[in-house]
């Protein structure tokens, strides 16, 4: 295992503009040799062209980017013996099976025959895909095809890797297996930059994390020490049958010890650095005629500092999960 | 060794998953039996006619060959996201893009001895000099797939490709003198026939086979030459601007 702190990837004010639309505005950041990285934000943030701009798929308009102490600003080439990348879409050849598009993308980086024949075959079972190795990427399933992207993404054995969405649109067990290949990558030491708009994933997954919004980053920090400020808290969601005017208003004032905030029309947030006693909330309601319909206790995460830090609502980036349809967030 | 491994394995590739295919290779043998059949029966000048047309025809089947296949392997895997593993790949570009042709080249090649074959047949080929039609072959296949790789890279849809494709090749079967001589054609329009590179292919074609060509063979190898870089360099200009950017 290597962990040092030597930087693996430098991005220096990397700026990105298609047009009158700055997809990336002047972002900096480093991942040190080893690390997990995670880039967090919305779809649109600016997290794809990122990548692309590390990878060389993408000349950044302005800044520097240094890859393993190699200069790539003007030189895109220059590192790409070092990096690998799963894009966010599956991109392999239809027409050949699942052993030839592995072995083929071997051959890319100069494996010789039997060493990257050998390799596919520890990578597809690795991956569970052992039993359709011979068949055509075309007939492979969605979760399948996601899969063996990502083998072919590691099967040169980088030490950098960058993982574009790497669980979205997949199924619950598919995202787990790979949720652990990408853990045990990290063990083994390889360097990953991990875009994502799955929180969850993020907060298990990664060490670091940047959290991207309209091609800015609005904060990068350990993601222990994201989660400190709400480490401790204790929060209840009530959800209420028919909210009245002016009522969070009454409530704030009424219990001064809590931090309350309208989640949805119908549902009201309560938070507290000590355990929330529901009973004389439920009270106050019930003598305005307003019927509590549930109470759920709310474990606070990574999400509540996204929002915090964002401002971006959960919501979105839920409703970008269900557009996704994918099992990352299980 | 690196490079060379994934160059090889790029053009294996590409042969086994476009150029061998059953339609491809059906193409290649029927479309320019067609093209001799047509002219033959055209020009009704028997047996004897058909060293005049076998010029032209070798080289109509190699401009179909390679520019109809290059729309494949570059626009569709470009529109396929699968060409972006190749542009990550740590090869240079130029070797990426050479890797990428070589296929249609030989396609191309492959497809000129066809109706050469016909014509040993059915004609007395011990006239022909093959030291000038094998280079020439090879020349207008390189020069006919670096225009097809030019009109590829520089669309972004298969059928825009083809619709490009056809703008040049319909034109270049008349203006290149295929079929009809350059000389014949209205004194406006040669002007475009020198622009053209095929013609130059052409000419030595012409001249290796009947004895008939209107420039030295130095200025159309030459031409050809020059053509095949100028295609070459502004394809891996495009890319650079547009795929890379």
């Amino acid at each position: 295992m290597r962990r040092n702190s030597s930087p693996a990837i430098v991005a220096a004010n990397i700026t990105k503009r298609f047009r009158e639309i700055i997809a990336v505005n002047e972002i900096s950041f480093q991942v040190n040799e080893g690390e997990l990285f995670g880039f967090l934000g919305p779809n649109g943030a600016g997290k794809t062209t990122t990548i692309n701009m590390l990878t060389g798929l993408a000349k950044p308009d302005k800044g520097r980017i240094i890859i393993s102490g190699i200069d790539c600003t003007h030189n895109p080439k220059a590192a790409q013996h070092l990096t690998g990348i799963v894009p966010d879409e599956s991109n392999l050849y239809p027409e050949l099976t699942g052993l030839e598009n592995l072995s083929f993308c071997a051959a890319l980086y100069g494996i010789p025959k039997r060493e990257r024949e050998q390799r596919a075959q520890e990578l597809l079972k690795a991956f569970g895909l052992d039993d359709a190795a011979n068949r055509k990427f075309a007939v492979y399933s969605k979760g399948m095809k996601r899969k063996l992207t990502f083998a072919a993404g590691i099967i040169h054995q980088p030490p950098i890797l960058f993982l574009d969405e790497p669980t979205t649109g997949i199924d619950v067990a598919s995202a787990r297996q790979v949720r652990q290949i990408i853990a045990d990558l990290h063990d083994k030491g390889t360097t990953i930059f991990l875009t994502t708009h799955y929180i969850e994933e993020a907060e298990r997954l990664c060490e670091r994390i940047a959290f991207i919004v309209k091609g800015k980053i609005v904060r990068t920090e350990r993601t222990t020490d994201l989660l400190q400020p709400v480490r401790g808290k204790h929060m209840i969601t009530l959800t209420i049958s028919n909210p009245a005017e002016g009522l969070i208003n009454g409530m704030a004032t009424a219990f001064l010890q809590y931090k309350l905030q309208t989640a949805a029309s119908n549902q009201i947030n309560i938070e507290s650095m000590e355990p929330v006693d529901i009973g004389p909330l439920v009270r106050y309601l019930e003598d305005r005629n307003i019927k509590v319909t549930e109470a759920r206790k709310h474990v606070p995460s990574l999400e509540d500092v996204f929002v915090q830090v964002t401002g971006v609502q959960a919501e979105l980036m839920s409703k970008e999960k269900e557009k996704a349809g994918g099992g990352g967030n299980q | 060794m690196k490079s060379w491994t994934a160059f090889w394995n790029i053009f294996i590739k590409d042969m086994r998953t476009y150029y061998l295919k059953p339609p491809n290779i059906s193409w290649g043998i029927i479309f320019p039996l067609a093209w001799t059949g047509m002219f033959f029966i055209k020009s009704g000048s028997g047996l004897e006619g058909l060293l005049e047309l076998l010029p032209g025809v070798m080289t109509i089947a190699i401009l179909f060959g390679t520019t109809s296949l290059l729309a494949v392997t570059i626009t569709f895997e470009r529109r396929s996201r699968s060409f972006e593993r190749l542009l990550l790949a740590p090869i240079s570009l130029e070797s990426l893009m050479l890797a990428k042709t070589s296929g249609a080249i030989l396609f191309g090649i492959i497809n000129a001895f066809v109706p050469v074959a016909i014509a040993a047949f059915l004609a007395d080929l011990s006239g022909v000099a093959w030291s000038l039609v094998v280079p020439a072959i090879i020349l207008v296949s390189v020069v006919s797939t670096f225009l097809g790789l030019f009109i590829s890279v520089s669309v972004s849809e298969v059928f825009e490709a083809q619709t490009f494709s056809n703008f040049f090749r319909f034109p270049m079967i008349f203006l290149c003198g295929l079929f009809f001589p350059i000389l014949s054609l209205p004194v406006f329009l040669r002007p475009l026939s020198y622009v053209l590179p095929v013609t130059y292919g052409v000419d030595i074609l012409h001249g290796a086979v009947n004895g008939e060509h209107i420039m030295s063979f130095t200025l159309d190898f030459l031409m050809l030459c020059a053509f095949c870089v100028v295609l070459f360099v502004l394809s891996l200009l495009i890319i650079k601007r547009k795929w890379i950017a």
